[in-house]
C-alpha cells in the first residue's frame, strides 16, 4: 500500500528531541505526548471510577445499610457515573484518536497541536474540581449522572455549581478536541488516501467529532439553564414559574443519546482495524461499514425520547420514538455481521488484541438485545429505571467500549513503545476480566425484570442472592484491571522487543510505514499512499 | 492563523466548523420555545386551552355521553393555605359551558401570595379542554386569613375521543412570595 521512506533522520527544531521532566509534559503539543497524557489521565479515572463502583457493590453485598448513608451511597453512583463517561471512556477515546490518527493519515502531527495541549489540561482542572464536590458541605452530586432537574436544581446541594462548572470545562474540552479531529482528518491527509482509503477507525472518529460538536453545546446549554435556574431567577425546569421538568430531559437527552454513540463509534472504529489483522483477511464491506457508521450518527439524533417513555407521554410519540430506535439495530447489524464475515475463511490467531476484539463482538451484541428490548415503548414501562437498564449499559460500555479501548491498547501498545506486552499475561487479564464482569452484570438482567430499581442503596430481600454474586463478579472485574496497571507497567519498563510490522496480518501506515517505536515526530514527509 | 495553518485548513472551512458548536449552543435553548410552539401546534403539549368568553360556541353540545370531571387540589412547599375543590366532580356534556369552584383560606396572617398551575390528565384529552375564566389565569393575593372562592369556567370540545371518559384537572398553588 505504501512504498515511501517513512520518516526524516533529523529535523533542524528537535535536534534535542523531546524537552526534558514535567514541563515536557505540561508544554508538550506533540500528539503521542498528548495522546499518553489522555491515556493515562482516562486509565487514572478509570480506577477511581472504579473504585466506586467497589463501594456500591459492597454496599449492595447484603441487604441492609452496612458501610455508607443513603445520601453517600447516591454520591457514589452519581460520580460513578460521571468519571466514567466523562473521565474514562471519552477521554481515552481521544488519547487514542491523538496518537493513531495521524499515523493512519500519515499527518506529521494534529491540525492545531497548541489547541490539543489545552484540550487535554483542561480536564485534570475539572475532574479535581468535580472531585472535590464531594468533600464540600453538603456533599458532592447526588441526583444520578443524567441529573434531571428539579433534583439537580431546587433539591441539590450547595456543590453542584461546581459540578456544572466541571461539566462546562470538560464540554469544551471535548468540542476542541472534535474540531481538532475533523480539522485534521479533513486537511492534512497524505497524497493518494482518499475519504475511502482511510481507515475504519479514521472514519469512526471523524463521524464521532462532528457529533460532538453538535451535542456537547447543547449539554452546555442544559447546564446553564440549571445554572440560571438556580442563580438568577429563570425558570426553565421549575412548574412553579410556568416551566416543565420533562423539557430538561427532553434536552438532557437530546445530548445523551448521541452522546453515547460517541462513546460507542471509535469502538466500532477499533475492532475494525483489529478483526482483519488477526484474520489476515481484509475487512468485509468497507464502503457499507463507512455507511452503516454515518446511518447510526444521523439516526441518534431523532430518539432521545426513547430515554423518556415513562413521562406520559402521548402514544403518537411513544410509537415514532420506538420505531426509529429499532431501526438503529439494522446498521448496527450491518457492522456486526460485516465483522463475522471478515472472519470467514480467514487464517485466524487468537492474540490477546483479538481476544478482545472477539469478545467485543459477542458482548456488546448481547448488550444491544436488552437495548432492543428497552427499545420496545410498551415494555419499556416495565424495565425502566430498574436494574435490566443498568444491565445493558453496562453491557455495551464495559464490554462494549472499554473492551475495545483495551484491546486497542495490546493492539497498539508494541508501536507506541517498541515492546511487546507479556501474551500470556495478557491472555490472563482477558479470561480473568471476562468471567468477572459477567458474573458481575448477567444477573442484573434478572435482577431488573425482578423488579429491583435502580439507584437505591438497599433492596428487598428477594433480590439478596443476585446481588450478592454480581457484587463478587464485581469485586474481581476491579482486581484485574489492577493486575492490568500491572501489565502496563511492566511493558513500558520493557520486554521483548516488537518488529516494526508488530503483527503478522497488520496493514495500514501505522504498521507499515514505521518502526517500533514510532520515531517522536514521524512523518514529517508525507507517505505516498497507492 | 499563522502561514502554516493557513495552508493547512481553509478559512471557509474553519469558521464552519466552529459556527457547529456556537449555533448548537444556541439550539439548545431555542428548544424551550420551540417545543412550546410544536407542542402547541400538534397538540401533545398536555396543556389546556384559554379561550374569550364570547367564541364559546355552545350550540352543538353533546348529550348523548358525558365525561366525568374530577378536581383537585395541592399546595406547594412553603405556601401555608388550605386549598380545595368546593365541588369534587361533575359529570359534563362535552360542547357546554360549566362553572367549578375552588376555595382558598390563607391559615397565616400576614398577607400572602401564589400562583396555581393547572394539570390535566389524561394528557391528550387537555387539548380537547377550554377555559374562558380561571384562577390561574393570574396570581390570586390572600390578606391574612381571607378565605376566597375562586371560579373557573370550562368547556370540552365536543371531539373529544370517545375514549375519554374521565379528565382530571389538577392544581397546585406555588408560593410567589420571597422567603
Amino acid at each position: 500500500m505504501t512504498n515511501a521512506t517513512t520518516t526524516v533522520d533529523h529535523d533542524d527544531h528537535d535536534d534535542h528531541g523531546p524537552a526534558y521532566g514535567i514541563t515536557r509534559w505540561i508544554t508538550t503539543t506533540n500528539h503521542k505526548d498528548i495522546g499518553t497524557l489522555y491515556l493515562w489521565f482516562a486509565f487514572i479515572m478509570l480506577l477511581t471510577g472504579g473504585t466506586m463502583a467497589m463501594v456500591i457493590r459492597a454496599e449492595l453485598f447484603q441487604p441492609g445499610l452496612q458501610f455508607v448513608e443513603p445520601q453517600f451511597f447516591n454520591q457514589m453512583t452519581t460520580m460513578h457515573g460521571l468519571i466514567m463517561v466523562f473521565g474514562a471512556i471519552m477521554p481515552a477515546f481521544v488519547g487514542l484518536a491523538n496518537w493513531m490518527l495521524p499515523l493512519m493519515i500519515g499527518a506529521p502531527d494534529m491540525a492545531l497541536p497548541r489547541m490539543n495541549n489545552w484540550s487535554f489540561w483542561i480536564l485534570p482542572f475539572a475532574f479535581t474540581m468535580l472531585l472535590s464536590t464531594l468533600l464540600m458541605e453538603g456533599g458532592g452530586p447526588a441526583f444520578g449522572w443524567t441529573f434531571y432537574a428539579p433534583l439537580s436544581t431546587t433539591y441539590a446541594p450547595a456543590s453542584t455549581d461546581y459540578f456544572i462548572f466541571g461539566v462546562h470545562l470538560m464540554g469544551i474540552s471535548s468540542v476542541m478536541g472534535a474540531i481538532n479531529v475533523i480539522a485534521t482528518i479533513l486537511n492534512m491527509r497524505a497524497p493518494g488516501m482518499t475519504l475511502m482509503k482511510m481507515p475504519l477507525f479514521v472514519w469512526t472518529w471523524l463521524i464521532t467529532a462532528y457529533l460532538l460538536i453538535a451535542v456537547m453545546p447543547v449539554l452546555a446549554g442544559a447546564v446553564t439553564m440549571m445554572l440560571t435556574d438556580r442563580h438568577f431567577g429563570t425558570s426553565f425546569f421549575d412548574a412553579s414559574g410556568g416551566g416543565d421538568p420533562v423539557m430538561f430531559q427532553h434536552i438532557f437527552w437530546f445530548f445523551g443519546h448521541p452522546e453515547v454513540y460517541i462513546m460507542i463509534l471509535p469502538a466500532f472504529g477499533i475492532i475494525s482495524a483489529i478483526i482483519p489483522t488477526f484474520a489476515r483477511k481484509p475487512l468485509f464491506g468497507y464502503s457499507s461499514m463507512v455507511y452503516a457508521t454515518g446511518s447510526i450518527a444521523i439516526l441518534s439524533f431523532m430518539v432521545w425520547a426513547h430515554h423518556m417513555f415513562t413521562t406520559g407521554m402521548p402514544v403518537a410519540g411513544e410509537l415514532y420514538f420506538m420505531y426509529a430506535t429499532i431501526l438503529i439495530s439494522i446498521p448496527t447489524g450491518v457492522k456486526v455481521f460485516n465483522w463475522v464475515t471478515t472472519m470467514w475463511r480467514g487464517s485466524m490467531t487468537f492474540e490477546t488484541p483479538m481476544l478482545w476484539a472477539l469478545g467485543f463482538i459477542v458482548m456488546f451484541t448481547i448488550g444491544g438485545l436488552s437495548g432492543l428490548m428497552l427499545g420496545v415503548a410498551p415494555v419499556d414501562t416495565q424495565y425502566h429505571d430498574t436494574y435490566f437498564v443498568v444491565a445493558h449499559f453496562h453491557y455495551v460500555l464495559v464490554t462494549g467500549a472499554l473492551y475495545s479501548i483495551i484491546a486497542a491498547y495490546y493492539y497498539w501498545v508494541p508501536k507506541w513503545t517498541g515492546n511487546m506486552y507479556n501474551e500470556t499475561l495478557g491472555k490472563i487479564h482477558f479470561w480473568w476480566s471476562t468471567i468477572a464482569v459477567n458474573v458481575l452484570f448477567f444477573p442484573q438482567h434478572f435482577l431488573g425484570l425482578a423488579g429491583m430499581p435502580r439507584r437505591i442503596p438497599d433492596y428487598a430481600l428477594q433480590f439478596a442472592e443476585f446481588n450478592k454474586i454480581s457484587s463478587i463478579g464485581g469485586f474481581a472485574f476491579g482486581l484485574a484491571q489492577l493486575f492490568f496497571l500491572y501489565i502496563i507497567i511492566k511493558t513500558i519498563k520493557g520486554g521483548k522487543k516488537s518488529t516494526d510490522i508488530v503483527w503478522e496480518g497488520a496493514t495500514g501506515l501505522e504498521f507499515e510505514a514505521l518502526p517500533s517505536p514510532a520515531p517522536y515526530h514521524s512523518f514529517n514527509i508525507a507517505p505516498e499512499v497507492k | 492563523m499563522s502561514n502554516v495553518l493557513k495552508k493547512i485548513i481553509p478559512r471557509s472551512q474553519m469558521i464552519k466548523i466552529c459556527m457547529v458548536p456556537i449555533l448548537m449552543f444556541g439550539f439548545g435553548f431555542a428548544m424551550v420555545p420551540l417545543y412550546d410552539v410544536l407542542c402547541e401546534i400538534t397538540g401533545l403539549n398536555g396543556k389546556t386551552g384559554r379561550v374569550e368568553a364570547s367564541m364559546v360556541d355552545e350550540s352543538d353540545v353533546d348529550t348523548s355521553r358525558t365525561i366525568e370531571v374530577r378536581f383537585l387540589a395541592n399546595t406547594g412547599s412553603g405556601l401555608p393555605w388550605s386549598f380545595e375543590p368546593v365541588v369534587t366532580k361533575m359529570d359534563v356534556h362535552p360542547g357546554q359551558l360549566y362553572e367549578a369552584i375552588y376555595r382558598v383560606r390563607s391559615t397565616t396572617d400576614r398577607p400572602t401570595k401564589g400562583q396555581a398551575i393547572p394539570s390535566v390528565s389524561p394528557g391528550i384529552a387537555a387539548q380537547y379542554f377550554d377555559k374562558t375564566e380561571c384562577f390561574c389565569f393570574r396570581e390570586q393575593d390572600l390578606a391574612g386569613f381571607e378565605v376566597k372562592d375562586m371560579p373557573l369556567k370550562f368547556i370540552i370540545g365536543n371531539d373529544v375521543s370517545d375514549k375519554v371518559e374521565q379528565i382530571t384537572l389538577s392544581y397546585t398553588f406555588f408560593s410567589l412570595d420571597k422567603v
